[in-house]
């Protein structure tokens, strides 16, 4: 049917007021609090010295960046009492007392007021051992923003040391579930890689699920239950507005957005047991359907050089991942082989890495990492129920869900891809579930 | 008509979303009459203080529409860990509801698929939509038919019990029954509506 103007009217009406509502929710109440739970062998010691800052506003720039790179697992931080002095000039440093401390590298900078009421952050990277000035960098910003200038600085520290680009000024998207009964409420929540700057976009009594960042990372596209019924929305991350891309019969599910950030791959049913992967394109509504055996398929994961979709399918009897040509009519493979039950597959931006949830012998369910090239294959975590990997933008890392046993509230939690470190992220209250790691950040 | 039916959605669409308002809303004495009988699951299974077994955001208690004489009072029909068969006294249930729907054709039903919590979220929902279809084929073998029947698939999202042992796991793969008001339901199919502002 065609939409008439009048129904076009109304549906811009509701989603003007839905965004004003949005823009003015208030910050999810539940934080999340970090903790390292496994750590490398040898770890780089570094030392952070506190920067020098003014007393107004004040964020602790270095502890944030220590909590960073520490968190990495590649980095082992010496603590402030144990300093030999706290520069904060790279003229000021003394490189035998901190060779002496056991510090490979010495970290010193400076926050300081500049015209237009901004902050300019200033820091030295420092090789202990050699004198060199491995890197400076100057990066401004509002005093709110001081937090992400710091990841920005961990961001050059973690290139310069492991030659890999860091991801930490980068966000995150999660569902949270907060309250009881009849005040139970569905929020969708993004906020900064390390949980911290939590920002409310959606909140419903009804289920949400599968948050998706665009690849450009102006768009989550998310299922969003709302009148018991399935429905696929995207929505603008800078200005909250929204809107409902798929609400057929069915299952609207599992949305996956193409390279270019154009089309979403997702899964619908009709009124049928078998769900099917198609892709839609945003600008033209086109729906191409992509998959057509009788199965369960599901869980498309477009592969970054936007030529396969990857996928779960139980067409072999348990689920295992398949990718399939994003064109109708395109050849199917199978990926998967290790274990029963393989499913939820994700792709890192190099698309070299599979990351999934497999089943071992005992039941649990764990994430796992396959090299698509070699087929080598391998468990990362130790929980019961974990679920929903993502990669980090620069693949060193994946985040997953953790549902922990009796009495214990779902937490997030990250692997690096070795799967020798380990982080947690915890709310203070409710549960958390189903990240999605965003893009680099221009 | 149809007209009609799109304002009704948008509005049953904002009382569903908080963020049309800046505090909880109340819900609708509509919203009552189509709540599901998410915590009767809980109550079968004897399962008590769930999520939703005190009126959750789904279920309310106080107000079950729908027949409640007999076999008709129960509204869910339980499954085997990854299994879309029917079992149990789940046959009787589904043969009593399709005689109903049968003698009464302008009753309407959504079927709500569930699966306990293991495994992958968007997989679950697969499976869940598989068990509400197996519901959905027998109820229309038995003389139901297909314009009285909505099927949605929750997944692992709605259990009944919250806890994470083999019971609750029991008791969360199920389908759940729920009776429409008639004119409440949300239109289906491919004329729903399209998005006015795609995004380029």
């Amino acid at each position: 049917m065609k939409q008439t103007p009048r129904m076009a009217t109304l549906l811009r009406m509701f989603l003007a007021v839905l965004t004003a509502a949005w823009l003015a929710a208030p910050t999810a109440r539940a934080q999340l609090q970090i903790q390292i739970t496994s750590g490398v062998s040898n770890p780089v010691p570094i030392a952070i010295v506190p920067f020098a800052e003014a007393p107004t506003d004040y964020t602790d720039v270095a502890d944030v960046i220590q909590n960073d790179l520490v968190g990495s697992g590649r980095f082992t931080a010496l603590s402030r009492d144990r300093m030999p002095a706290k520069p904060t000039n790279a003229a000021d440093v003394k490189f035998a007392d901190w060779k002496a401390a056991g510090s490979d590298y010495v970290v010193v900078g400076q926050v300081t007021p500049i015209a237009g009421g901004q902050l300019a952050v200033d820091f030295n990277l420092l090789n202990a051992l050699t004198g060199q000035n491995i890197a400076r960098q100057r990066f401004v910003g509002s005093s709110t923003a001081l937090r992400n200038a710091a990841h920005r600085v961990s961001d050059v520290i973690y290139q310069a040391i492991t030659g890999i680009r860091g991801a930490f000024a980068t966000r995150i998207a999660y569902v949270a579930i907060v309250g009881q009964g009849a005040d139970q409420r569905f929020q969708l929540v993004i906020a900064d890689a390390d949980g911290y700057n939590q920002h409310l976009i959606l909140e419903s009594r009804f289920p949400i699920m599968s948050p998706a960042w665009s690849p450009d990372g102006q768009w989550i596209a998310y299922v969003s239950f709302e009148n018991h019924l399935s429905a696929v929305y995207v929505q603008r991350v800078l200005t909250g507005q929204r809107t409902q891309v798929s609400m057929r019969a069915g299952i609207n599910g599992a949305p996956s957005w193409s390279p270019d950030s154009r089309k979403l791959a997702l899964t619908l049913s009709g009124d049928s047991g078998h769900p099917q992967i198609y892709i839609l394109d945003l600008s033209t509504q086109q729906l191409t359907r992509i998959t057509d055996v009788p199965a369960i398929n599901t869980e498309a994961a477009w592969s970054p050089d936007g030529r396969y979709i990857y996928f779960t399918s139980d067409r072999a009897g348990e689920p295992q991942i398949y990718r399939i040509g994003a064109s109708p009519g395109s050849a199917t493979e199978r990926i998967t082989f290790t274990d029963e039950y393989n499913a939820g597959p994700h792709l890192s931006a190099d698309g070299k890495m599979l990351a999934m949830v497999t089943r071992d012998d005992s039941g649990n369910y764990r994430i796992a990492v396959q090299n698509v090239a070699t087929g080598d294959f391998r468990v990362l975590t130790h929980g019961r129920l974990d679920t929903s990997p993502s990669f980090a933008p620069n693949g060193a890392s994946i985040m997953y869900a953790v549902r922990p046993g009796q009495g214990e509230a779902g937490i997030l939690a990250t692997t690096s891809v070795d799967g020798l470190t380990g982080l947690s992220l915890k709310p203070t209250k409710g549960e958390v579930r189903d990240p999605s790691w965003g893009p680099f950040i221009q | 008509m149809y007209r009609r039916t799109v304002l009704v959605m948008l509005l049953a669409a904002c009382l569903g979303l908080t963020a049309c308002a800046h505090k909880p809303p109340k819900p609708s004495a509509a919203e009552q009459q189509q709540s599901t009988a998410g915590g009767e699951g809980a109550a079968a299974g004897g399962a008590a203080g769930g999520a939703n077994a005190n009126g959750g955001p789904f279920g309310n208690q106080n107000s079950i529409p729908g027949p409640q004489e007999g076999m008709l009072a129960k509204r869910t029909v339980y499954f085997d860990f990854d299994s879309a068969v029917i079992k149990g006294d789940g046959t009787d249930i589904v043969a009593a509801h399709a005689k109903y729907l049968s003698d009464h054709t302008d009753a309407r039903i959504r079927l709500e698929g569930n699966t306990d919590e293991r495994g992958s979220p968007e997989y679950n929902i697969g499976l869940g939509m598989r068990r509400a279809q197996a519901v959905r084929q027998a109820l229309l073998l038995q003389g139901a038919s297909a314009g009285q029947i909505t099927v949605t698939s929750y997944g692992a999202e709605h259990p009944v019990d919250p806890a994470h042992s083999e019971d609750a796991w029991a008791k969360n793969r199920r389908v759940d029954i729920v009776y429409l008001t008639p004119g409440m339901q949300v239109p289906q199919g491919p004329q729903a509506p399209q998005p006015p502002q795609p995004p380029q």
